[in-house]
């Protein structure tokens, strides 16, 4: 015909276009002559310029200026602009419009025009994007359709009502009666549109369900007719007469035979027949197997029946087809918790579709070896789980790494099996395991004490070999630190002994600290082994010093205050190093510290909250406030002192501390160290009577605190026990003692005793102490104040 | 019930677009822009289904067009697959050895057809010969009012 050429020829030209801009060009200038001819007259070519126009659009530019037009065409006594009209309106518009509204009219004439590619036309559009309203509106026409009308209308007219009951529920009533008759239709086109009808229905209200029960009978003769008949050209597909068919009646069958004994009952013998009888060599076979096995495992049916369900979705894994192979594997997964023996019995090909090629199959394979795991078999899976996990796509690698690690931990044969399993996942995909494996694991081998030897061996080993993974080599550094002198003492029960030198381990971890390799929080893991170390070794303390007055100046600020707070604890607290690096205790699972924070602050965070609780248990809290008002230095009058609240406690005993960052607890412990170079504090004597020497220092913390170390000292040919100082300061300030190193003061110098106090003045009162100093020398007890008025500061 | 048809080349250029429920225009060009961006990543001999949102991604290739079924997660996959096939033969029986150029040039046709196939978002014919006829009887009408006739034929009623 001739008056197709524009059409074609537009076409033509915007594909000939050789650039974005060329084509931009040519549409505008076609868009411009499309919308003078909408506002000319009718020119008979107004059907095309509307096509012009539905191919401009799909394109991607803007067509809106054609919507009335659409509007115009549809209510066009001509069938061709009638046609085109109304894929405009399914293109252009849609219910949110207001011009689809114009439409309805012309829909409901249509609806009953005397020919029936018009009135196909309506329906089409009906089912396409009609709004709440306009099948509220239509409905009875409808249903009009659906019982007096040839079978082309019936089957449009079946969708239609489907749509309307999308869209509207409760017109659903309305359609059931003929729905149901629909059902004795000889035309397929009609029955299938019926039975989707029905399925909806059922799906939305289980009254109407409890109804359409009746139909099974009626659903399985039907099914049966199409599965033992003959050949028919009609609706044959590679020997399956109308697949489409079957799988929506079995679909249906599926909802009404659910959680209903009688009518799984009536429909048993037929899925027997169809799961039987299905041819299986093409994939439309397949699909109607699948839409059984789906049934089967979902009505109440008899164990024969479900047992053969199973087995076909066993053959469905060995099948070449890997769109087979994926679904048999998403239906399995579905029923894993329910027919799990069924599913263990095929355990063998899932395992083996790990190693398929197809990422989405791997992925279905992974899910569901994971949940076949049992006690049985773990030690089995755990190999080929391994074996994936070595060479399985990126985006599996996290999914594979966690799942095995709950395998694991549910189903381990025994604790070093377990170490061990971790240990290869970390070393395989140690990039990819969430952040809480590192604590998690911590915590696993220090509770497994019998094993903390080979532990440490074997992570000593993987660290040599292989330093970039992270969680890997934060556990390494961990155990090294903790477990170091089991790693140099050299034999070990459960692996071969190995020589390992403390230069060695030393080395090891210096080339962590050193690689850039490293992630900021590994050398944080690093430095506190090494800094660990130091009381575990005996010959290399100075190479441990010296690592870490090294660090006290590093960019990382992270790492330079650990090292300026361990440069202390070997300088100023030496007397504190050995407990506050001693071996850790047993972890308690879900203890608070563990499952919060950041994974930066794991490491130390691992160390104060065990520390802390130690603590705890030795020393009641003393509270700030408890500052007595006792003796008024301003007012002078005398009352009793504050009490020490570290009378008799030889531990140094950690400050019960509730700041949650890592550096907050350390610098409480050692009284507010500043990451600066450390001279020593101005000391003033401030006492000194009968041999016994006290000298005083402080630095200032912030604009209303001071730290204020006391140091004694004995020079007298006798030693002195039960050494003690009490302290009291004006009523707003605040007083914290901490504990003393010792109580006793032995003679002629040989040691001191320090003690810390750290004042608070946030009024910025004048500030004062009064010292009580009390001892037993030669068997006499002695006491004394002294007051001290104005302090050194630094 | 299916919720969208798609067909694009393997550049990426859409050639045919049928949306079963209502979509704004913004959401469709960006719905479009992830299905192209999506399958044309996939392998060559991968599986042909993808997950996407709540909804199944049934594709297939067919010489230089692919096709690309969106149905909810309830449905039947093979048979999606086979719902796919159907349509292409449907448009090979209409044009004759169909390629990508026949329905660049005769898009509506393609429309036409699959609103015989397909019906708000569900299967509407089984049976490839009857959609097929129904085609050819409304091109004639078509045709026959291209001729000059003004009124319809009290013919084609049925089938």
């Amino acid at each position: 015909c001739v008056l197709h050429l524009p059409l074609q020829e537009m076409i033509r030209a915007i594909r000939s276009a050789r650039t974005q801009c060329e084509e931009r060009g040519v549409i505008q200038r076609e868009c411009a002559a499309i919308r003078a001819q909408f506002r000319q007259a009718d020119n008979g070519g107004r059907s095309h310029n509307l096509a012009k126009l539905l191919y401009v659009h799909m394109l991607g530019y803007p067509a809106h200026f054609g919507q009335m037009e659409c509007v115009r065409m549809i209510a066009s006594p001509r069938y061709s602009e009638k046609r085109v009209g109304y894929l405009g309106a399914m293109m252009l518009l849609d219910e949110k419009q207001d011009a689809s509204l114009l439409i309805t009219n012309s829909i409901k004439n249509d609806l009953s025009h005397s020919n029936q590619y018009v009135q196909s036309l309506a329906l089409c559009t009906l089912a396409c994007m009609g709004s709440a309203e306009m099948c509220r509106d239509l409905a009875p026409e409808i249903d009009r359709l659906l019982r007096a009308s040839n079978s082309y209308i019936k089957k449009k007219a079946a969708l239609c009502a489907v749509h309307i009951v999308r869209k509207v529920h409760d017109l659903g009533e309305l359609f059931a009666p003929a729905a149901r008759s629909l059902l004795a239709e000889k035309n397929h086109g009609v029955l299938h549109g019926a039975v989707v009808l029905i399925t909806e229905l059922c799906e939305r209200n289980p009254e109407t369900l409890e109804r359409f029960r009746k139909t099974v009978p009626d659903l399985v003769q039907i099914m049966k007719g199409l599965v033992i008949s003959g050949y028919s050209p009609e609706h044959d597909v590679a020997g399956i007469s109308d697949p489409f068919l079957q799988v929506r009646i079995l679909r249906l069958l599926r909802i009404l035979g659910r959680n209903n004994e009688a009518a799984s009952d009536a429909m048993n013998d037929l899925l027997a027949q169809v799961a039987t009888n299905t041819d299986s060599t093409k994939t439309v076979g397949n699909a109607v197997l699948y839409e059984t096995v789906l049934t089967v495992l979902d009505i109440k049916s008899e164990s024969g029946l479900r047992v053969l369900a199973v087995n076909i979705l066993g053959r469905f894994l060995l099948n070449n087809d890997r769109n087979i192979r994926y679904i048999a594997m998403t239906s399995l997964q579905r029923i894993v918790g329910t027919d799990h023996n069924a599913v263990q019995r095929h355990r063998g090909t899932i395992v083996d579709c790990l190693k398929d090629q197809d990422a989405s199959v791997k992925r279905r394979a992974l899910e569901l070896s994971l949940a076949l795991v049992s006690a049985t078999n773990i030690r089995s899976m755990m190999k080929e789980l391994l074996l994936f996990l070595s060479s399985c796509p990126l985006e599996l690698r996290a999914q594979a790494a966690s799942g095995i690690f709950n395998a694991a931990e549910r189903y381990a044969p025994s604790q070093r099996w377990h170490i061990d399993t971790i240990l290869h996942v970390l070393t395989t995909a140690g990039g990819d395991v969430r952040d809480e494996t590192v604590p998690n694991l911590i915590q696993l081998i220090t509770n497994t004490s019998e094993l903390h030897c080979y532990t440490v061996h074997k992570l000593y080993r993987a660290l040599l070999s292989d330093i970039s993974q992270q969680s890997l080599v934060q556990v390494a550094c961990w155990c090294i630190g903790e477990y170091g002198d089991l790693l140099l003492r050299g034999e070990c029960q459960e692996t071969e002994p190995v020589q390992v030198t403390e230069d060695d381990v030393l080395d090891a971890l210096e080339t962590v600290l050193q690689s850039h390799m490293s992630a900021p929080a590994t050398r944080g893991f690093a430095l506190t082994a090494t800094m660990k170390l130091s009381t575990r070794i005996t010959d290399n303390v100075d190479r441990i010093r010296s690592i870490v007055s090294i660090y006290g100046s590093c960019i990382d600020v992270e790492l330079q205050q650990r090292a300026v707070e361990y440069n202390a604890l070997f300088k100023k607290y030496d007397h504190m190093r050995a407990a506050v690096l001693e071996r850790m205790p047993v972890i308690e699972k879900n203890s608070p510290g563990h499952t919060n924070g950041e994974s930066t602050r794991e490491a130390v965070k691992e160390v104060q909250p065990a520390k802390v609780k130690q603590a705890e248990t030795l020393l009641p809290q003393q509270p700030a406030s408890q500052v007595c008002d006792l003796l008024d230095l301003l007012g002078g009058s005398e009352e009793p002192l504050q009490p020490n609240p570290a009378v008799g406690s030889t531990l140094p005993v950690l400050p019960v501390s509730t700041s949650s960052t890592a550096g907050g607890d350390l610098l409480d412990l050692l009284g507010g160290l500043e990451p600066t170079p450390l001279t020593p504090a101005p000391t003033v004597t401030v006492y000194e009577k009968g041999g016994v020497t006290l000298t005083l220092s402080s630095e200032k913390q912030s604009d209303s605190g001071l730290t204020v170390t006391l140091t004694a000292c004995n020079s007298t040919d006798s030693d002195i026990s039960s050494f003690t100082l009490q302290a009291a300061v004006p009523k707003s300030v605040q007083l914290h003692m901490k504990a003393p190193s010792g109580d006793s003061l032995p003679a002629r110098g040989a040691a001191k005793v320090t003690q810390m106090v750290a004042l608070s003045n946030p009024n910025k009162v004048n500030l004062k102490m009064r010292i009580r100093i009390s001892y037993t020398s030669q068997g006499s007890a002695f006491q004394d104040t002294v007051q001290v008025d104005s302090f050194p500061e630094h | 019930m299916m919720r969208f048809l798609l067909l694009f080349s393997r550049q990426g250029k859409l050639r045919l677009q049928k949306w079963f429920t209502p979509i704004p225009e913004r959401e469709k060009k960006k719905i479009i822009r992830e299905m192209t961006t999506m399958v044309l990543a996939r392998q060559p001999r991968s599986c042909n289904f993808l997950h996407w949102k709540d909804l199944k991604i049934i594709y297939k290739r067919y010489a230089s067009l692919y096709f690309c079924l969106a149905i909810e997660n309830h449905e039947n996959e093979l048979l999606a697959l086979e719902v796919i096939h159907r349509y292409v033969e449907l448009l090979d029986k209409y044009f004759g050895n169909v390629c990508e150029l026949d329905i660049i040039f005769n898009f509506e046709k393609a429309y036409f057809i699959l609103d015989e196939f397909l019906l708000g978002g569900e299967i509407q014919e089984t049976s490839k010969q009857i959609v097929n006829r129904c085609i050819e009887s409304s091109d004639m009408l078509q045709e026959y009012y291209c001729e000059g006739e003004t009124d319809f034929p009290g013919t084609w009623r049925k089938l």
